[in-house]
């Protein structure tokens, strides 16, 4: 059985002066996480779509979902964490109260601010799960990447080859991403911005999935002009 | 629902737009897997349409062939994950005369509307239909193809006179194959002789009575009716061949797309009393007679897959490229393209 997580928790503090996360900023006709909604309810392979939001716009997320999706029923709207793997964790209590699991249950995990996923990428996170506990969906590097430690001086410049952009989806075995963060201490959990890396410090294999260029994720305002252009709407 | 769409957008220039589609709640929503690249496809990547044509048309999703597997159906008639192939063509009107594919409002995928070089394609039931259980993937890419065969065998059944004891064929490309395969198939008692310009081709219409180079054709061999499959340039002298060698009140049926006006030699159209009929494309009533054909007549899918002329696996707008190159190249065959995108 497979569920996936939107990660709507986001507070918008980067996306300018505007109050309102980004999340729920209109991209066309319809919110950015509604489009972002769209191609996970159509599938056949997720049991439910849950969609992690604050607190305070859980309400205003219902109606958004109930107003723009014709599977409305599909998605349940909950509360996220206050961090990003709080916010995971959310999910997985939740799915473990409502469904019986096991070691099959996947748990894919996708940010709401990226909407342009494309099924291909979804159907390649699902077919890795089936010979690895988790996978990252990533963009090899195209810009060298540069190490600072003390954000003055170069620590170090990696072999570009070597380097990858992460994007989302991630993916997991529901159970085996349990495990990880039950093994995780408070500094390590405290370090986490990312779930994979969860399974990388526990030196358990995560396997990568190719991205798309488009995959973009709707981080500051210009993203979201960006947006506006991929879908020819050009302001 | 965004939807990521491979667009021609310049002759030779494939470029990635994302459209926002709607997806009604009984909407059938399919993942292409399996496309197939006709003459029509090439006529516009090459650019040799005539530049009004091309700027009307473009940007647009190339490809009219394909079949997939359903993602989400709202009207309840396929389960997700179930094959089924592409109906091109879009009626947005029913007639009690007018065929669905000869409605002037129609729309058709890879000319006026985008085709299926689609992340997900959004259609309705009606424009589908499931695919037999282990036919192979291959050759039902091309579907559409002999459905376009299908129907003009469909109308020449209809209209022609009775006498069927001989066929003549007039090209030796993909059209042409399809079309003897057909007729040997629906007149197994008929002869069928094939009339094309290369001999290695020729070879290969193994289930045909007899084949003949253009330039060595017997005098005094006659036929009851004639299918002209040659197209382009190549239709004037294919006419005026089957002008000569058809029978008194015969039917040529006219299959073989020009650019240009085709010069026929009417005198003898009237004299010998012929009856030209045309046809183009097909509509769903043709495509579940070709999908009853091939469980039916297994032979039939086992010939057609001897004109596959190359497989590619398409992961980007290279492999796009990369692929139409190749099929431009080739003589003869069909190219395939495993949709990976």
């Amino acid at each position: 059985m497979n569920f996936a997580a939107i990660l709507a928790g986001g507070q918008g503090t980067r996306m300018g002066a505007t109050d309102k996360p980004k999340q729920f900023q209109m991209l066309a006709e319809k919110p950015v996480l509604i489009h972002t909604l769209e191609k996970f309810t159509i599938m056949s392979e997720f049991e439910r779509v849950l969609l992690l939001c604050p607190a305070e716009w859980v309400e205003a997320a219902k109606d958004l979902v109930a107003s723009h999706l014709g599977a409305a029923e599909k998605v349940v709207v909950i509360s996220g964490g206050a961090t990003r793997s709080g916010t995971v964790q959310n999910a997985i209590a939740w799915i473990e109260e409502n469904y019986e699991t096991d070691e099959n249950t996947v748990l894919l995990t996708h940010d709401s601010v990226r909407p342009f996923v494309t099924y291909r990428i979804i159907q390649d996170n699902l077919a890795a799960l089936e010979e690895y506990e988790a996978c990252d969906t990533v963009m090899p590097a195209s810009d060298t990447i540069v190490v600072s430690e003390d954000a003055q001086l170069i620590s170090s410049i990696p072999l570009r080859s070597h380097m990858y952009q992460g994007q989302t989806p991630q993916s997991f075995k529901l159970h085996a991403l349990k495990d990880v963060y039950a093994q995780l201490s408070a500094e390590e959990e405290d370090q986490l911005t990312d779930a994979c890396k969860a399974f990388v410090l526990r030196g358990k294999p995560v396997t990568l999935v190719e991205g798309e260029a488009f995959n973009i994720k709707i981080t500051y305002p210009v993203d979201l002009r960006i947006a506006h252009a991929l879908l020819g709407q050009f302001e | 629902m965004l939807n990521t769409v491979y667009q021609l957008v310049a002759p030779r220039r494939i470029d990635l737009a994302i459209e926002d589609l709607h997806v009604a709640p009984d909407a059938l929503v399919v993942r292409p897997t399996h496309l197939s690249i006709c003459h029509a496809d090439q006529r516009y990547y090459q650019g040799m349409r005539d530049p009004k044509v091309l700027a009307e048309k473009l940007p647009m999703a190339m490809i009219h062939e394909a079949h997939g597997t359903v993602v989400f159906d709202g009207s309840g008639t396929f389960k997700a994950g179930q094959r089924v192939v592409l109906v091109p063509n879009l009626p947005v009107e029913e007639d009690p005369i007018i065929a669905e594919n000869y409605l002037r409002s129609s729309k058709f995928r890879s000319s006026t509307a985008d085709g299926f070089m689609q992340e997900l394609v959004v259609t309705t039931a009606s424009r589908a239909l499931a695919l037999p259980e282990g036919i192979n993937l291959d050759v039902s890419a091309f579907t559409e193809l002999v459905t376009v065969v299908m129907h003009a065998l469909n109308r020449f059944d209809a209209t022609a006179h009775a006498g069927r004891a001989s066929f003549g064929v007039w090209g030796d490309g993909n059209v042409g194959f399809i079309t003897t395969l057909l007729l040997r198939t629906r007149f197994p008692e008929a002869a069928v002789y094939v009339f094309g310009k290369s001999e290695e081709k020729l070879a290969d219409f193994t289930f045909a009575t007899a084949t003949h180079l253009i330039t060595e054709i017997p005098a005094d061999l006659e036929v009851d009716h004639a299918f002209e499959c040659a197209g382009g340039a190549g239709s004037i002298d294919a006419i005026e061949q089957v002008i000569d060698h058809i029978r008194p009140e015969g039917t040529i049926a006219l299959m073989g797309v020009s650019e240009n006006p085709v010069p026929i030699n009417t005198r003898m159209v009237l004299e010998k009393g012929l009856r030209l009929l045309g046809s183009s494309r097909s509509g769903v009533t043709d495509f579940q007679t070709t999908l009853d054909l091939f469980n039916a007549h297994p032979e039939v899918v086992a010939h057609l897959s001897r004109i596959i002329g190359g497989v590619f696996d398409i992961r980007s707008t290279a492999d796009i490229a990369t692929a139409l190159a190749d099929d431009r190249a080739r003589r003869f065959g069909k190219t395939i393209l495993h949709w990976m995108v």
